[in-house]
């Protein structure tokens, strides 16, 4: 069942395509790797599916419906309501600690409940270090933290923009690990990376380059 | 949540708070020590005008319908009379505590060796007791409190209630030279009803034509007169508030005046309310605002009030300008933080409100360590120009407040522009 679809969608910033005619389908469940060379519209792609940019042409369909004409408060609501968004460098909000941080996700969407933002830490592995503020987390606990954050409101869509591109193997690992077993309870993942690990262990990689898709494979290990 | 985000800012972003809040705090304290000057200048102009002399003067009705009808000077006019013990009415009338000083005056042709010199006789520094209805009213009043700019070259003011008798004089040094007297002397002064030997006390220079006279107390003028028991004029000093349209509607006619109007008028010091008190308790006398010293308190008071208003101004617009920086600066610096609260389903509104929130609190904080230093200058202000304290109006903190919350919102502005234009694509994955 398709979750999301892109037709035709392109981003120009003056003459510059940054996206150009791309168009692309995902399953609800499926674990997408966006590949790319820096400046081949992986990041662009990321912010129209994110609802945080819109296309100058084409449509970006989700569940079924065209968002693109979206009033920007709709799309507002839509993005709160259906996406959670995992970033590169983790934008965590420094005077909060950990639990706080998955929190303020909770406040923007309906209301904060710190058992629930306990439990996500949980899932995360990071129960223990909810009280403690950015400044005193690792790297990959802070990108855990973040991945936290991006689950709290059940989003039916999980984006990642280069998640692993700050953390060390073992951290890289340890995300990695999240996200196989947020993709076996069945949520969708898109992760942006340039990461050929990181590709490989996604279910689906569609490499993107001067703004076109320029293959979209399922990985062996799916496949079989 | 919201309590925990701003508590949070405040910890993580103090100097740049601390920075607004002195930027507000310098701001109402300008304001807050003007606002208060200017609300309290009206009362300390009119206590530097009381050392120029009296702002009200009684005299009997008749001289006064005289003055009005020919235009010229009370005093011109003679042998029209009010009662001794009228005087006693001005402590009985409504504004009795606005009353600061007043004193009879009585003035006669007297000849002192050949020499026809003017005569007054007054109170100089008198104790005056007034009984009506089993009330006892007191007051000591005279007029070493209405000539404050006398220069007493030779002896002393005169203190009434230090000499045995009634029989001293206080000449002016123009009459002293023209006699060759000095304090201490005694001079004899003739007049078709009697005669009298005065012993000089003082001797004083005034500037003005009062040096060609000779003042004794009023009894000595009321014998060398034949008007006992009499006085000619009187010259009150009162607190006044500064006149306003409804002032000068109800110095025309104040039955023009409604119901309302007439309330308000009646229990507000104007000097046109304190005359028509005056003429309620002494209805054969009329009493009149000298022009000239409630003239210049109104054009004193408009200019010092304009430039008040303009210095309060510019320290606004100062503290807008500073407020307006050191926001947009601190949103700046916050571009990531408040793009992910965007990028998390935060509304522009709900950041707006959570940016502003944290600005105007500190607004409030810097505004209140504002006032107190505000109440500092205003001191320092009433203490140099006015040589007295300036009082604290609850008006003026609340203008302050309000004024501070106004700058803080107007000085936000561009910051605000500048959250709605936040683009959390931009800020957070860094463009395409």
């Amino acid at each position: 069942m398709k979750l999301l679809e892109l037709k035709d969608v392109t981003k120009r910033y003056g003459s510059l395509y940054a996206l150009d005619k791309v168009s692309l389908s995902i399953d609800k469940g499926e674990w997408i790797a966006i590949m790319g060379p820096s400046g081949s519209g992986k990041s662009t792609m990321m912010n129209i599916i994110s609802c945080m940019d819109r296309p100058t042409e084409g449509q970006v369909i989700f569940n079924g419906r065209d968002i693109t004409k979206d009033s920007r408060k709709k799309l507002t609501e839509f993005h709160r309501d259906k996406i959670g968004l995992v970033f590169q460098q983790f934008h965590l909000i420094n005077y909060l600690n950990a639990v706080e941080n998955v929190m303020v996700a909770q406040y923007y969407h309906s209301m904060p409940d710190e058992k629930e933002a306990l439990e996500a830490l949980e899932r995360v592995g990071l129960k223990d270090r909810a009280k403690h503020l950015p400044s005193q987390l690792s790297g990959g606990e802070q990108q855990r933290v973040c991945i936290a954050r991006a689950l709290i409101n059940s989003p039916e869509l999980i984006l990642a923009d280069e998640p692993t591109g700050n953390l060390d193997e073992a951290n890289e690992n340890i995300v990695l690990d999240l996200f196989r077993q947020l993709h076996k309870e069945g949520t969708s993942l898109i992760v942006v990376t340039h990461d050929p690990e990181v590709g490989e262990v996604a279910e689906r990689v569609v490499r993107l380059e001067h703004g076109k898709i320029i293959s979209d494979k399922k990985n062996n290990q799916f496949s079989e | 949540m919201f309590f925990r985000m701003i508590t949070g800012a405040f910890r993580r972003q103090w100097k740049k708070m601390l920075m607004i809040a002195l930027t507000v705090a310098l701001g109402a304290s300008i304001a807050t020590a003007m606002l208060n000057v200017m609300l309290d200048v009206g009362d300390k102009i009119n206590e530097e005008l009381k050392a120029y002399g009296s702002n009200i003067t009684v005299v009997p009705n008749s001289q006064a319908v005289m003055s009005d009808l020919y235009a010229v000077e009370e005093t011109e006019t003679k042998d029209e009379f009010l009662k001794e013990e009228t005087l006693g009415e001005f402590l009985t009338i409504f504004w009795a505590n606005n009353i600061t000083d007043f004193a009879p005056v009585l003035d006669t042709s007297v000849n002192v060796n050949g020499n026809d010199i003017q005569l007054i006789g007054t109170w100089f520094d008198h104790h005056f007791e007034f009984k009506k209805k089993g009330t006892v009213y007191q007051r000591d009043t005279g007029i070493i409190n209405l000539r404050s700019w006398w220069d007493i070259t030779d002896g002393k003011w005169m203190d009434e209630a230090k000499l045995s008798g009634d029989q001293y004089a206080m000449t002016g040094r123009k009459t002293a030279d023209m006699l060759g007297v000095s304090a201490g002397d005694r001079i004899t002064v003739k007049s078709s009803k009697g005669t009298e030997e005065l012993e000089i006390v003082g001797i004083f220079e005034s500037g003005d034509d009062e040096e060609d006279c000779i003042f004794t107390t009023l009894s000595v003028a009321q014998r060398l007169s034949g008007a006992e028991g009499k006085y000619k004029k009187a010259e009150v000093s009162a607190i006044t508030s500064p006149d306003d349209e409804l002032a000068v509607k109800a110095a025309k006619n104040p039955d023009l005046l409604s119901g309302d109007e007439y309330d308000l008028w009646y229990c507000t010091a104007y000097v046109s309310s304190i005359c028509f008190q005056i003429q309620e308790a002494i209805p054969e006398a009329s009493a009149r605002a000298v022009r000239q010293i409630a003239d210049s308190e109104g054009k004193i008071l408009e200019k010092t009030e304009l430039l008040m208003a303009l210095i309060t101004l510019m320290s606004l617009i100062g503290a807008t300008l500073g407020i307006s920086n050191l926001v947009t600066s601190s949103v700046m610096e916050r571009s990531a933080e408040l793009a992910l609260m965007k990028a998390v389903g935060a509304k522009n509104g709900q950041i707006t409100f959570l940016v502003l929130t944290e600005i105007v609190l500190t607004s409030i904080l810097g505004a209140a360590a504002g006032y107190f230093m505000g109440y500092a200058f205003a001191q320092v202000i009433g203490q140099s120009v006015f040589s007295s304290a300036i009082e604290m109006s609850g008006m003026a903190a609340f203008l302050v407040m309000v004024l501070i919350i106004a700058v803080t919102l107007v000085g936000s502005i561009p910051a605000v522009r500048m959250i709605l234009r936040l683009r959390p694509s931009e800020v957070l994955h860094g463009g395409h």
